[in-house]
């Protein structure tokens, strides 16, 4: 095809661009699809510790999005041995597989968040996202006030846990899925990503933590502080030899 | 723009077009890149093709090339050798390793020692301190503050002499090491008005405040008495106990009522009514997970030697 129907030719012109732009991205993303060491496999005693997050937990992270918390925070640890003393083991592939779309982050004008899971307690959260200066003197963090005010939406998270399911989520709708969950991760947390009882879970569990401090309602604070108590909290390293996870590269 | 055209006539000449013209009379100069640049072109051509043989690079079905003469070795700490193509994450397990066996010594001496022989020796508590205070920063810092100060009201202070839990070695290290639950039921459904008044007056008293004889006399039999069962913890000296973390009363340190910074004994006793009436529900959390035990040792080393240890 010579040079000049392309270029005086505006459909031939966008797919032919489209195709050669395509190619550094196909070359560097679909061969992960298929190499078997991509996605670290984490069992202990035949379970799979890294499960979907709990309903309350997706509305936190919707939350964390809301906020744009990714903005300033990353939740990629990586293999440094300065990053590691500071903020623990290295991020693995496995712990984000569930994340639509993942935290990675592409800055950190805060520090890192991938396991501050359980480093703080939830009334130092609270305190911290409400005034982070008052715990943080140094802190550049804005204040977010209404998270303890505005009650969280909830009615529709049995639809987004269907909407993530679809893409990928093991989240069950029938007792076949629910079963198989069972096999997979064990039953108290087969329970949890029974979309069916998606309402009732969620209730559950801001009520029995009570994560905000206020035990009269259940608000986005509590969404969001389980959400980050629960990061990077899900594989027990000490279960794992040192240098397993190096197999997977 | 005659002077203009002119110039691009003169240098058509010297240059050539790329042969097309548009609109009949726009031309475009077909200049040669410089020479350095299509050299360094080439040049990353080249490298690319290196980089294929000694790294892993081409994907091929479900595993990839590793490449070549790229070996990373090292000895584990239960004296495994590991050899592995290159990666990051075994270059990485390789520097945390050397970065270990640079610093041994004197992890070894932490170790096996006890924190008293740390604290006695100069050389083991000079290391104990500049590794604790990094960790110090990183996990306990934004509860308990830069220098230990705490945030009163929420974080107790770990400078000052005043221990909740205790202040010897071994008990800081196990607050540390299963972090701690500090409990006080509420007192709004219990006590009247007139009653919280009659026991903030009381406790008020206890550390020498000048206060009201007769309502200090009540208050003293609710604290003493089942009524309040505050001696419980708080014992009936209002000393506290360092097994249940109940303050002690008796001094001037406050950690959740903000005495100190209240002017009149009206504002202080509000201070101290407020804690009564609401309760006291705070958590530490356990460090075991996340820490190490030599690391945990020198955190509690650490934090003995920020104020009084005992």
């Amino acid at each position: 095809m010579k040079h000049e129907t392309i270029e005086t030719n505006a459909g031939w012109l966008i797919a032919l661009t489209f195709i050669v732009i395509s190619i550094g991205g196909l070359a560097e993303i679909v061969p992960l699809y298929f190499i078997e060491d991509t996605v670290e496999e984490v069992k202990v005693a035949g379970v799979e510790t890294i499960r979907p997050y709990t309903p309350l937990e997706v509305r936190g992270r919707d939350i964390y999005m809301r906020e744009g918390c990714y903005l300033c925070h990353s939740q990629m640890i990586r293999p440094f041995r300065d990053e590691a003393l500071r903020y623990g083991h290295y991020s693995l592939a496995a712990e984000s597989k569930y994340d639509h779309p993942f935290q990675w982050g592409s800055k950190r004008t805060g520090p890192d968040l991938a396991r501050v899971g359980k480093k703080y307690s939830n009334q130092w959260h609270v305190q911290h996202l409400l005034k982070p200066r008052s715990v943080v003197p140094e802190s550049i963090m804005p204040n977010y006030p209404w998270l303890l005010k505005n009650k969280l939406e909830y009615k529709d998270i049995e639809a987004r846990l269907k909407a993530l399911k679809m893409v990928g989520v093991p989240y069950s709708v029938t007792k076949a899925d629910y079963d198989n969950n069972v096999k997979r991760f064990g039953k108290d947390v087969a329970k949890m990503l029974d979309a069916n009882q998606a309402e009732t879970n969620l209730m559950n569990q801001a009520l029995t933590n009570n994560y905000d401090g206020n035990k009269t309602s259940i608000t986005e604070m509590d969404a969001l502080v389980a959400y980050l108590q629960v990061l990077g909290t899900m594989v027990d390293f000490k279960k794992f030899d040192d240098g397993y996870f190096s197999t997977f590269r | 723009m005659a002077t203009d055209s002119n110039k691009s006539q003169s240098k058509k000449s010297a240059v050539q077009t790329t042969g097309h013209a548009w609109d009949g009379d726009i031309q475009e100069f077909n200049n040669p890149l410089p020479n350095w640049w299509v050299w360094a072109f080439y040049a990353t051509i080249v490298f690319a093709l290196i980089y294929w043989v000694f790294y892993p690079a081409w994907p091929i079905g479900r595993d990839y090339t590793k490449g070549v003469m790229n070996d990373i070795e090292y000895t584990t700490a239960d004296g495994k050798q590991v050899k592995r193509h290159w990666n990051t994450r075994s270059l990485f397990e390789k520097n945390m390793r050397e970065a270990t066996l640079a610093q041994q010594k004197y992890l070894d001496q932490l170790a096996s020692s006890s924190i008293e022989e740390i604290a006695k020796d100069e050389e083991k508590s000079n290391f104990a301190y500049s590794m604790a205070k990094v960790l110090f920063a990183d996990n306990c810092a934004a509860c308990h503050q830069a220098g230990g100060a705490g945030v009163i009201g929420s974080y107790p202070n770990l400078a000052d002499d005043d221990w909740l839990w205790g202040g010897k070695f071994e008990q800081i290290k196990t607050s540390i090491t299963g972090g701690r639950n500090g409990i006080m039921p509420s007192f709004q459904a219990k006590l009247t008005a007139a009653q919280l008044d009659d026991v903030a007056e009381f406790v008020l008293s206890l550390s020498k405040h000048e206060t009201d004889a007769a309502k200090t006399a009540r208050g003293k039999e609710i604290f003493t008495g089942q009524k309040g069962g505050c001696f419980y913890c708080h014992t009936k000296a209002g000393t506290g106990s360092t097994t249940s973390g109940a303050a002690n009363l008796t001094d001037s340190v406050w950690t959740l009522a903000n005495v100190p910074a209240a002017d009149t004994l009206e504002a202080k006793k509000a201070a101290v009514k407020a804690v009564i009436k609401h309760g006291v529900n705070r958590k530490m959390p356990a460090w075991d997970k996340r820490l190490t035990e030599t690391q945990i040792k020198i955190l509690a080393f650490y934090v003995h030697q920020l104020g009084g240890g005992k």
